[in-house]
């Protein structure tokens, strides 16, 4: 990335130092973005091995079990704590929120600078694994008993989940304080961008549902490396009291995933149909908030076939389906933000426009899955795979990667628009179904999650074809979705210096970060005159 | 009044008496778990088509034709507000405990064991699987009497695994330290697997054995030579 914050008052530090010890909010986001990218493009490799080794039965590309299941963990751990969450909440939420709600940097920018650092600790500790010769194997939820016995190195799962716990929690307080007491003068509740009420939400779950998962995994650490039995039924502990806890944070974990990404969606889906958002408060009070009441409630669906209590199995199975009325409710209003709008369309809307088709079929198809009997067939299949890979890994990136082409030009001066944008993400739109459907139809037959091999389905056939060749479709589905991502990867860093300049408001958005800030914004973001809002201003009042 | 009486006392006969042919019932779980499925599959499928053909027409049908037309959506009232979250908010919910009621009927199937199931202990390990018959006889796998409902009684003696029959549409969780259950009615002739699918190490893929639905006969000779055996 190029450094495009003005550095008067600066002159003497070189720049390297200035990004190092920065402390901008603005430059932040960029150094989560970077390290985000990095770790999306390892965790990216490592599924194109994956998806090379189930192309066909038997071992051909990696040389053991347990080389596969490390390269699995880091797949998933990375993907979901050092990709998404980082990009979502480090990335977007660093550089745009403040500039959204018209304050001139976070509460706590040297917080703030602490929580990136930490993030960076934490993707290198995450890296080291491929370096120590016993890397965890343990896949990113680590159940036990195997993750103690193992001898592998789960000390260096836990210590990551701690660094990014512990960055999440900073950043939590630090927007949560930034939020309540820094918005322009005049800025009321009903006057904030969708982004920032979703990010919100996001950080309150981190704050409440953070520590959790931090217990969960330090009494794994207790466990392996102290002597104590917590998870060990031998000695009087309990198997299943990790899963509950590790799942009481990791659902909500991925509402602080899907939730940023609903409000990036909105952001560009209103300013590219030059229209409010359909039922603002609904989807605010209703949509968002409603999400995050539910979201403690319903974690046992992960449980499913966990020898749970049958009572408690029906009890979230009707908690699970009520998110329906949340979600449903957000859905029905990103709909309605395109009626009567007056659409233009451009690389963030083309992203924008197909998170509405991954939403509905990342989401529709967790309604089987809302029910145990069902998933007593479903649970740990391709099936699974396939509904979480498109509500919440592909609905969440396209969602980021629609933010970028977004905000590019705020955060650069230049489009990164233009015929790679266009072919990569037809590229990638293209990949992912090629990649999951086969997914979905194989898991329903039985394909399970988590097999390097499926020697036991052989013989077994769908519609005259079998599995083998389901997973090959799959594998070329990936590298479609791999040349569509390292496209525009390259286009960012030729775009950032070489793309053609765009003015400060090139979309035409009504939002605070582009009506009230240079393209890039300089230090303190708004010149020497603080923003100040009336009463009808609104980010997303277009017929004024 | 004494009419009355006769026909409570008739309903109430009815009623136990459907209830007793009801308990004896065997129902097949794997065969209401695919219809429960084509239901929901359609459910979805009808939400799924009406919401996309929504989008599409309006992304295609809302064009700018020039670059400062603005959007007319009007502001909603706040009745109107109200009513677009509360119907939509109704009509999920009747969708939900449909399905639910749906789902539980089905679940109900899964885990109300027949009485008279033969039980069959399940032991399991890194990585493989140990059968125990009501006679005592052990073996690495699986057979079921047709026609006759089995009950397996199951735990490990080492990590997490599952026990996962894909043809029967059923899997469940085996542990140290607890015992958990799942049933399978043998309705006709079957050869099938059953695959681990809880991760449980290096040779997870790899943890699996026959599961197979033969005649009484055949079942009952087996266990006898493998008894003789050893
Ligand atoms: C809204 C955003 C959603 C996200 C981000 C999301 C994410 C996920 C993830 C990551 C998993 C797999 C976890 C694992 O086993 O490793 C999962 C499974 C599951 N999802 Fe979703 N999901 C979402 C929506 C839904 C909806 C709408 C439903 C149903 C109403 C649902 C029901 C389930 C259930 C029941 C499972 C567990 C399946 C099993 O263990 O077999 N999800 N989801
Ligand atoms: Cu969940
Ligand atoms: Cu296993």
């Amino acid at each position: 990335m190029s450094t495009p914050t003005t550095t008067t008052g600066h002159a003497a530090v070189p720049a390297w130092k200035e990004w190092i010890l920065t402390t901008d909010h603005k430059r932040i986001g960029i150094l989560y973005l970077v390290g985000a990218m990095a770790a999306f493009g390892i965790a990216g490799l490592m599924a194109l091995i994956i998806r090379l080794e189930q192309m066909e039965l038997g071992m051909q590309f990696v040389e053991s079990g347990t080389q596969y299941n490390g390269i699995l963990y880091f797949h998933g751990a990375v993907m979901i704590l050092a990709f998404l969450i980082p990009g979502l909440t480090g990335f977007a939420a660093n550089y745009f929120l403040p500039l959204m709600i018209g304050a001139r940097d976070v509460a706590f920018p040297r917080i703030n600078a602490f929580s990136v650092w930490l993030f960076y600790f934490a993707i290198v500790l995450a890296l080291l694994s491929f370096v120590v010769p016993d890397g965890p194997d343990i896949m990113w939820t680590g159940y036990p008993p195997y993750s103690v016995t193992t001898s592998a190195n789960t000390s260096m799962y836990v210590f990551t989940v701690h660094l990014l716990g512990f960055s999440s929690i900073l950043g939590a307080v630090n927007f949560l304080v930034t939020v309540i007491y820094l918005r322009a003068p005049g800025m009321g509740w009903n006057q904030l961008n969708m982004f920032v009420w979703t990010t919100i939400a996001a950080f309150v779950l981190q704050l409440i549902f953070i520590p959790v998962l931090a217990s969960a995994v330090t009494l794994l650490l207790f466990d392996k490396y102290l002597g104590t039995h917590f998870f060990d039924p031998t000695e009087g502990g309990d198997v299943l009291l990790y899963q509950n806890l590790f799942w009481f944070y990791s659902h909500p974990a991925v509402y602080v995933i899907f939730l940023p990404a609903v409000g990036i969606l909105f952001d560009i889906i209103a300013t590219m149909s030059k229209n409010r958002i359909f039922n603002y408060k609904a989807a605010v009070y209703v949509g968002i908030w409603g999400t995050v009441g539910i979201s403690g409630i319903v974690w046992v669906h992960h449980l499913y076939v966990s020898g749970m209590p049958d009572w408690i199995r029906l009890g979230h199975m009707v908690t699970t389906l009520l998110i329906s009325v949340p979600v449903g409710i957000l859905t029905l209003s990103m709909w309605g933000t395109l009626y009567k709008g007056a659409i233009t369309y451009n690389t963030a809307m083309m992203y924008a426009a197909s998170c509405l088709y991954l939403i509905l079929l990342g989401g529709l198809t967790g309604i089987p899955l809302a029910l145990p009997s069902m998933t007593l067939h479903l649970s740990e299949t391709s099936y699974v795979h396939a509904h979480f890979h498109f509500i919440m890994a592909l609905f969440a990136a396209f969602a980021l990667f629609g933010g970028i082409y977004y905000w590019f030009p705020k955060m650069t001066g230049r489009y990164a628009d233009g015929p790679i944008a266009t072919v990569s993400f037809w590229l990638n739109f293209v990949g992912v179904n090629v990649t999951f459907w086969p997914l979905f139809i194989i898991g329903k037959e039985g394909m399970p999650r988590r097999y390097w091999d499926y020697e036991m389905f052989k013989d077994v056939q769908i519609m005259g074809f079998y599995f083998e060749d389901f997973h090959k479709v799959a594998t070329i589905g990936a590298f479609t979705i791999a040349l569509g991502m390292l496209l525009p990867t390259i286009n960012f860093i030729y775009a950032a210096f070489k793309g053609k300049p765009a003015p400060d408001n090139p979309w035409n958005s009504k939002s605070l970060e582009w009506t009230h800030t240079a393209s890039p914004p300089g230090p303190g973001n708004f010149g020497d005159t603080d923003v100040v809002l009336d009463e009808n201003w609104s980010p997303y009042e277009y017929q004024k | 009044m004494r009419n009355f009486l006769t026909a409570m006392t008739a309903l109430s006969v009815g009623a136990m008496a459907s209830t007793q042919a009801f308990a004896q019932e065997v129902r097949n779980p794997a065969a209401e778990w695919e219809e429960l499925w084509n239901t929901v599959i359609i459910d979805i499928t009808i939400i799924g088509v009406i919401m996309a053909i929504a989008a599409v027409w309006m992304l295609i049908k809302y064009r700018a034709t020039s670059p400062d037309q603005v959007g007319t959506a009007k502001r909603l009232t706040t009745v109107q507000a109200i009513s677009f979250a509360l119907i939509p908010a109704a009509i999920f919910m009747a969708d939900d405990f449909y399905l639910a009621a749906k789902g539980w009927t089905v679940w109900n199937a899964y885990r109300r064991v027949p009485e008279n199931a033969i039980e069959i202990k399940v032991t399991a390990y890194q990585w493989y699987f140990e059968f125990e018959y009501p006679d005592g006889t052990e073996t690495e796998e699986l057979k079921m009497p047709i026609g006759e409902p089995v009950v397996l009684r199951m735990t490990s003696e080492d990590v997490l695994h599952n026990f996962g029959v894909p043809e029967y549409r059923v899997k469940e969780d085996v542990m140290p330290g607890r015992i958990t259950y799942i049933w399978i009615n043998p309705v006709e002739a079957k050869e099938t697997i059953v695959q681990c699918a809880e991760f449980c190490g290096q040779n997870h893929s790899e943890m699996t054995t026959k599961v197979s639905a033969v005649p009484r006969e055949e079942y009952d000779a087996w266990l006898a030579k493998i008894a003789a055996e050893d």
